[in-house]
């Protein structure tokens, strides 16, 4: 297993006595971490007798943006904020999809092609909502979670566009989720 | 007369490049809003990514209406790109 993985692992029995099963999930298995994402062993560490299905995401380090070879990508995050809105995610997925647990981590700093830079893992007796659950973390974690990535080209690096904010954050109009206060 | 009260502005992504700094200690009048912070910070400033940004006060999304306090953390977030 990885560091981020054993970490996860080993704060799980301290940090989940008391809460329900979506809180426990925020708690125990988000994290913004600055090492190498093992996804298979993430992915084995949540599997439980009462799941039927674990759907992934795993989100890499692509080669190219539309065409251009892209050498690395450095992401960075409003890291406290982020880390936040993940367990608000992953806790949201619970109650909503009614899924047994999520596991929402994200890695910061400069990472290559082929690294994992996302990794959704639903846990669920039965597969639909695992999957419905899987993209919807992913879909609004990348509208909605302030983590930034530059790429760096042969010839230059930019800023990624990033997907516009949904109304809700930028109209400054209340919410029915609370994202805006 | 009106009163002065401190906040801090952090910039994140690309405005963080276009500003040159991480963040910057702003003194405010009072009952100022978070939009009044944007509208100060892009007084001067270059780049066309100020119309689609979305603010946060003390790490939670705010409407431009929020009135600020003395300490206030208002953070300046262009379109994220994570994933």
């Amino acid at each position: 297993m990885g560091d981020a993985v054993c970490k996860l692992v080993a704060s799980n029995e301290r940090m989940s006595n008391g809460l329900s099963a979506a809180e426990r999930s925020a708690v125990e298995r988000v994290a913004i971490v600055r090492e190498r994402i093992d996804a298979a062993g993430l992915m084995d560490a949540m599997k439980a007798g009462a799941d039927g299905a674990v759907c992934v995401f795993d989100g890499i380090v692509r080669d190219n943006t539309r065409g251009r070879r892209t050498l690395y990508l450095d992401y960075t995050a409003y890291e406290g904020m982020a880390l936040d809105l993940m367990r608000g995610l992953a806790a949201e997925a619970v109650a909503k999809f009614g899924v047994r647990e999520v596991a929402v981590l994200h890695r910061l700093g400069r990472l290559v092609v082929g690294e994992t830079s996302v990794l959704i893992v639903v846990a669920s007796a039965h597969r639909g909502v695992a999957f419905e659950a899987c993209r919807w973390v992913i879909d609004t974690l990348k509208k909605t979670v302030p983590i930034y990535k530059k790429e760096q080209f042969e010839d230059g690096a930019v800023w990624a566009d990033g997907e516009p904010f949904p109304r809700e954050i930028v109209g400054g109009a209340t919410s029915d989720r609370g994202l805006v206060r | 007369m009106l009163l002065a009260m401190r906040v801090r502005v952090l910039f994140f992504g690309v405005l963080r490049d276009g500003m040159g700094v991480a963040e910057r200690e702003l003194e405010v009048v009072d009952e100022s809003t978070a939009g009044d912070v944007v509208e100060i910070c892009r007084a001067g400033a270059q780049g066309g990514v100020w119309g689609s940004l979305a603010v946060a006060v003390n790490q939670e999304y705010a409407g431009r209406e929020r009135v600020l306090a003395e300490g206030d953390e208002v953070a300046l977030l262009p379109p994220v790109s994570g994933g």
